[in-house]
């Protein structure tokens, strides 16, 4: 197996832990735990790509990265202020609870 | 064989000679732990003359003598405190969170000793040359957050929480100034690594350093990165997370003997950390402030800029009172953070206009006048007006 | 597959896999951020230094402490009844039908690239010179995404009674 193979194994597994956690958890904030941790794992996959495919001079896998990241820390800001917000309202973040859009 | 330049380089000649007697396949492993021993020696007794140079020094402050019974004039206190608290008894509370309780103090050690790989303590004498450093700085810097937080939550105890959250939130606070006050560094250095920015400051002209603290920007940066690192490290007048007459010792309230002394040193050990960073961006590193000065050695230069600083930190700490939460919060949101910000701009101004007289006039004013302006806008109530006295009668 | 790629990989495993399954939501975070350190430490060992302090600084220093922040505030930290969720047994086939889905189009698809190759330097002069020449918009637009993400969510979250005022 190839380092290249065992690196994108290792991001699908990450990947499709995440997918779990985010389906089966019933906290709103591992939820969004779970969604993180997708995006980290595409992540990796970008920097495995960059470094054994063709043509890493081009940077374009560290830079997508690093794009990545920025755009994950400002969507988990918000995602948790909305959950805050939500909390403020209802005094629950169990997503069984959130039900019905009255109220 | 006795030059200057050989004392200089001492510790270097001593390491390859110690490398010397290891086979060829160790030397890389070797290497590491001859690097990295002097600093695990160092750094700690730096700490325990600290404890002993601090409580001495607030006493002569405060009118009394400081701690003169262990040892000649008190210097063997940091051994009487080591025996003390290493064989205090370690309590736990019942509903505490034991792994996690276990693990706080652990964490902020290990973060306090991994940012000195960065930092060159010498000429040539720097444990990794890391192309990122100042980023390797920070980023294992902002895990002792994470180390309070576990150390306030697993303690099941409101005074710690409190204690918690009021660190995490002054921490981070102050973590955005700390970390642009740097960028101006960068930007006139044009590299990340340590190294590179203290070797651009070890030149002259004529006597002259070339240090970033004796241009209007750098001077700036230097006064915001040290006030933020004095924040960080939770240190008066920000000490309010652990202030002693308010939530007693704040989030190590529950830690006894050897942890609470694992506390103390991750503590000290980032203040450490961070005063030598501040060395090594704006002071000049291990450079000497004249060039009829560099015969002495480099790494005499770099621990006396040290206690220049750690003298500075406990001056402070026994002059100013402790600033209250939301005093804390203004501060560092609506003046440190648009004052680093414009200190940026005035950097770059710096950098595009032509040598000379003309653009220390330039910079200099615009940093006076932001400086003026903000600290002016903190007030709103003396906007301008002309300061009137009470005397008490 | 070096031993070094091993040990990192078994440590964000157990640490990811720890963090979807635990009862206690802190100890979720924690955990949770000891595998995105593993995650930083895989990108240093591939090479992506800057990636890898990166990582540390926003997600150890910023969203771990965020999440415990909005834990402690919407008290989800005290034990709670925990009636196991509806979808716990279809949740994890799921993900373990995209796991083999995935893992099947790795194995029959990666077999054209060169298994091993020279290490790429990625050192941060070069980024930022990519930074300032080809991606300057993304870089702008970036900017501006979180300045907007940063008003938003204290708009969000701020106390009613205080807007209102």
């Amino acid at each position: 197996m190839s380092p290249l193979s065992a690196c994108l194994l290792l991001s699908s597994f990450l990947f499709s832990i995440g997918l779990a956690g985010a389906l089966t958890r019933r906290n709103a904030i591992l939820v969004l735990i779970g969604i993180e941790l997708m995006l980290n794992a595409a992540n990796l996959n970008f920097i495995a790509f960059w470094r054994y495919g063709a043509n890493p001079s081009a940077l374009t896998g560290v830079m997508f990265t690093i794009f990545s990241i920025s755009v994950a820390a400002a969507e988990a800001a918000v995602g948790l202020s909305i959950i805050l917000a939500v909390y403020r309202h209802s005094k629950t973040i169990n997503l069984d609870q959130m039900n019905s859009m009255k109220g | 064989m006795i030059s200057a330049q050989n004392i200089d380089q001492i510790f270097v000649i001593l390491k390859h000679w110690l490398l010397g007697y290891v086979p060829a396949l160790l030397q890389p492993i070797a290497s590491a732990i001859i690097s990295v021993v002097p600093v695990l020696i160092a750094f700690p007794l730096l700490f325990a003359i600290t404890t002993v140079l601090e409580r001495k020094g607030l006493g002569r402050m405060q009118n009394r003598y400081g701690p003169n019974r262990a040892g000649p004039f008190g210097f063997l206190q940091p051994m009487a405190d080591g025996i003390k608290s290493l064989t205090k008894e370690d309590i736990i509370p019942r509903s505490a969170d034991h792994l996690v309780h276990f693990m706080a103090p652990v964490l902020i050690v290990i973060a306090s000793f991994l940012v000195y790989a960065v930092l060159p303590i010498g000429r040539n004498m720097v444990i990794t040359n890391l192309n990122a450093g100042v980023l390797f700085f920070f980023a294992v810097g902002s895990m002792v957050e994470l180390s309070v937080f576990m150390a306030g939550w697993s303690s099941r105890s409101k005074y710690s929480l409190l204690g918690a959250m009021r660190a995490i939130a002054q921490m981070i606070s102050y973590e955005v100034p700390l970390v642009l006050a740097s960028i101006v560094v960068i930007m006139a250095a044009g590299s990340l690594s340590t190294v590179t920015i203290v070797n651009l400051q070890a030149t002259y002209t004529g006597i002259w350093p070339h240090w970033y603290i004796f241009t209007p920007w750098g001077l700036i940066g230097f006064v915001i990165f040290m006030i933020a690192a004095t924040a960080e490290s939770n240190r008066c007048p920000f000490d309010l997370p652990e202030g002693e007459s308010e939530i007693i010792a704040g989030y190590y309230i529950e830690y006894s003997g050897f942890k609470f002394a694992l506390f103390f040193l991750g503590e000290y050990l980032g203040m450490f950390a961070t005063s030598a960073m501040a060395i090594t961006l704006f002071l000049g590193g291990w450079a000497a402030p004249f060039s009829f000065l560099t015969f002495i050695p480099s790494y005499v230069w770099f621990f006396g800029k040290l206690l220049a600083l750690i003298v500075g930190f406990i001056w402070i700490r026994g002059t100013l009172p402790r600033l209250r939460m939301d005093q804390l919060m203004n501060f560092a949101w609506k003046f440190m953070l648009p004052l680093s910000l414009i200190n940026i701009f005035a950097a770059g101004v710096w950098h595009y206009m032509a040598a000379g007289p003309i653009r220390w006039l330039v910079v200099g004013f615009i940093v006076i006048i932001s400086c003026i302006l903000l600290s002016r806008g903190l007030r709103r109530d003396k906007w301008f007006h002309v300061r009137t006295y009470r005397y008490a009668s | 597959m070096t031993i070094t790629f091993l040990f990192l990989a078994a440590i964000t495993i157990i640490g990811t896999a720890a963090a979807m399954t635990l009862r206690n939501l802190v100890h979720c975070v924690l955990s949770l951020t000891l595998g995105l350190v593993g995650l930083a430490l895989l990108y240093i060992d591939l090479g992506a230094q800057f990636v890898g302090f990166t990582q540390v600084l926003v997600y150890v220093g910023a969203v771990a402490i965020l999440a415990v922040f909005a834990i402690m505030m919407t008290r989800s930290a005290e034990p709670s009844e925990n009636t196991s969720s509806p979808f716990r047994v279809s949740g994890a086939l799921i993900a373990l039908a995209v796991f083999a889905v995935l893992a099947w189009a790795i194995f029959s698809g990666t077999n054209f690239l060169p298994t091993s190759a020279p290490q790429p330097e990625a050192s941060v002069n070069q980024i930022g010179i990519a930074l300032m020449h080809q991606y300057v918009l993304p870089l702008e637009v970036i900017g501006v995404l979180l300045t907007a993400a940063l008003v938003g969510a204290a708009v969000i979250a701020m106390d009613e009674v205080r807007r209102a005022r």
